[in-house]
């Protein structure tokens, strides 16, 4: 039995990760690491770069031919999808799914949260996109160490 | 405590006018759009009767009226299911003295009897009974759909989440929207399709006519009813299914609901079932339903799941970990503490052998405790038809067998969705689309080739859904209630 299987957490071993080369122009990284009968991703890409053998498959991704455009991060049905670009300053940039309220506002700093939902320090948003059928799409800046860390933000309540 | 959600990410929840009722003689209040057990739960009122013996305090369950749990007295009318009752002005709800149900004073009127004779009667407009309907009708059958709700669409209407699939059966849709879908490609058909809502079929009675089928059922009206006598040709159920429970002490008290109810009660009535939860079971129902309560503003304590794995897809675990909340493999509920109310829970880690550790014992304040441990196929209903039923430990318990088409051993009776195994809404429909061109083609409707052409269409989708790991069981459940299906037929 795999340690996630346990726990839910992914470890990076359990996940493709693409070489700097990639991360550089950022490219979309799929925690998706079971057989699952679903393939919204693969349409979704308008570049074609992820494919699946049959429905049942794990999902690949076609690290030349992403551009990191993150149109499948709120297709994904699992939220499984995050778009990773490592800059050359020291900062990385994440883009991510996001389902809840408030939805942060650009230039605004949030608290960085990893797969653990541990907190991870914070981060300035830098995107908000309102993507398919109400996930908002939001990409955070990050040091470049937690590139692979960090997996989700907590914003806190407005006026409350 | 505040118990509408007035701001949600996925849903809205625009104001409502005010309904006032009457609860033991109290007014309160509850909103357009509730059933009376919604409008109680927002009053902060939990106990709705007490128990035969020991007077003990009980609450609702299930919330989509499969239960006992929630009978109280409405205008005179004792054993009323006020999870399906919708709320209405200035009513009496009482609470039951101690399970009894005092029959009204006034004589039992004489019903009106109604009769109503369709080719393809579908009992219950969820995703299965929706897509068997659409397709009898396309083929031109006349088609009567009874639902027991006041709305249909089944249990789509509280599935917030996108739905995993292919991406030309509508993988990446939330199930709130397909239930629009459904329904709107129902309301395209009205003229073959006819709707009885907030109705129960009640019995399958013999019939003088050879060719058909009789069955009565009851709509609810104001708390009053109107009897119908059902004839048809062919009917199809998709009953759905019925939320399981487990046994430790105060499993009875209010506050231990089904994963399912606390679904309903957030995101169909936007009620939050309370402040803290523990989630019961690591399935894909107890991940989802978990992160559904943090979007409704609900705070999950943990989940705990008896097996050493976690049961559900792990995207919907990992969605729930990186929001803080704790997933415990081999961990359990082994008591629900408080006095008419859960204020608390003790949970236990299993050793291999399913055995408590000792000194293992953890107290987690809560004030409800979800139960997502699987989910029962309601079959009482198609087994009064003389289909014959088995147990098939993988389809969930006793189940209709049914062939390809989903036509069960009794001629005429066909069955899909979790009524025939429980599996999920994309398989469901996919069987209720192939039961409903059987019923309508056995009818003589449609093509005959093209109707075997996508008939093979729609069992090849079913294959490719249920391949992979996760739909091993499924398959096997499958397998075996064909299997079992011909040696009956081959007797």
């Amino acid at each position: 039995m795999k340690e996630y299987e346990k726990t839910g957490i992914l470890s990076v071993e359990d996940i493709n990760i693409p070489d700097m080369k990639y991360l550089r122009k950022g490219v979309a990284i799929i925690e998706c690491v079971q057989e699952i009968p679903c393939n919204p991703c693969v349409t979704a890409c308008p570049f074609n770069a992820i494919s699946m053998k049959d429905i049942s498959s794990i999902p690949m991704v076609d690290f030349d031919k992403c551009v990191g455009c993150g149109k499948c991060i709120s297709i994904c049905p699992g939220l499984a999808i995050f778009v990773v670009k490592v800059r050359d300053d020291g900062f990385a940039e994440i883009t991510m799914p996001y389902e809840f309220l408030p939805i942060p506002k650009i230039g605004e700093y949030v608290t960085l949260l990893d797969r653990e939902g541990k907190k991870q320090g914070k981060g300035k948003v830098l995107r908000v996109r309102e993507g398919s059928r109400k996930t908002f799409v939001i990409t955070v800046e990050v040091k470049e160490e937690l590139a692979m860390v960090v997996r989700n933000i907590l914003v806190k309540s407005r006026g409350e | 405590m505040e118990t509408r959600i007035t701001k949600h990410p996925i849903l809205n929840f625009p104001k409502k006018s005010r309904i006032p009722f009457f609860f033991n003689g109290k007014k309160i209040y509850g909103l357009e759009g509730d059933t009376i057990a919604s409008a109680l739960h927002a009053n902060n009122i939990k106990v709705l009767s007490r128990s035969l013996k020991y007077n003990r305090a009980r609450g609702f369950f299930c919330g989509i009226g499969k239960c006992a749990s929630c009978l109280m007295r409405v205008n005179n009318v004792p054993n009323v299911r006020i999870c399906i009752t919708p709320l209405a002005e200035n009513i009496n709800v009482e609470t039951q003295d101690r399970g009894f149900g005092k029959l009204p004073e006034d004589d039992f009127k004489e019903y009106p009897l109604k009769k109503v004779d369709v080719d393809v009667l579908v009992v219950g407009g969820g995703p299965a009974g929706l897509c068997a309907a659409v397709e009898s009708a396309k083929l031109g059958a006349d088609v009567l759909v009874v639902d027991e709700g006041s709305r249909i669409g089944g249990q789509l209407i509280k599935q917030t989440h996108k739905f995993f699939g292919s991406s030309d059966e509508m993988a990446g849709v939330r199930g709130i929207e397909i239930a629009k879908v459904l329904e709107d490609e129902v309301k395209s058909l009205s003229d073959r399709i006819k709707i009885l809502l907030n109705s129960t079929v009640i019995g399958y009675y013999e019939s003088n006519t050879k060719d058909k089928h009789r069955f009565a059922a009851v709509k609810r009206l104001g708390y009053e009813n109107e009897l119908y006598e059902i004839f048809c040709k062919k009917a199809i159920f998709s009953c759905g299914a019925m939320e399981n429970m487990i046994a430790f002490p105060g499993n009875d008290l209010p506050g231990v609901y089904g994963a399912g109810a606390v679904q309903t009660l957030m995101n169909v009535y936007g009620v939050k079932p309370g402040k803290r939860v523990l989630m019961v079971g690591a399935g894909n129902v107890g991940l989802i339903v978990s992160y559904q309560l943090l979007q409704a503003g609900v705070e999950v304590d943990r989940v705990v799941e008896a097996l050493p794995f976690i049961g559900g897809y792990h995207v919907h675990a990992a969605k729930l970990r990186r929001c803080g909340v704790p997933i415990y493999t081999s961990h359990t509920v082994s008591k629900a503490h408080g006095k008419d109310k859960v204020e608390g829970a003790t949970v236990v880690k299993l050793d291999k052998n399913w055995s408590i550790i000792e000194g293992s014992e953890e107290f987690v304040e809560c004030d409800t405790i979800c139960l997502a441990v699987g989910l029962t196929p309601s079959v009482r209903l198609v087994a009064q038809t003389g289909a014959a039923i088995e147990y098939i430990p993988e389809a969930g318990g006793y189940v209709a067998l049914h062939n390809e088409s989903m036509e069960t051993t009794k001629n005429g009776i066909f069955v899909a969705g979790d009524l025939s195994g429980i599996e999920e809404a994309s398989t469901a429909m996919l069987e209720g689309k192939i039961a409903g061109i059987s019923a309508a083609a056995s009818l003589g409707y449609g093509d005959k080739r093209m109707n075997e052409k996508r008939k093979k269409e729609l069992l090849e989708k079913l294959a490719s859904l249920r391949a992979g790991p996760f739909g091993e069981k499924p398959r096997k459940a499958k397998q075996n209630i064909l299997k079992k299906f011909s040696e009956i037929k081959r007797r």
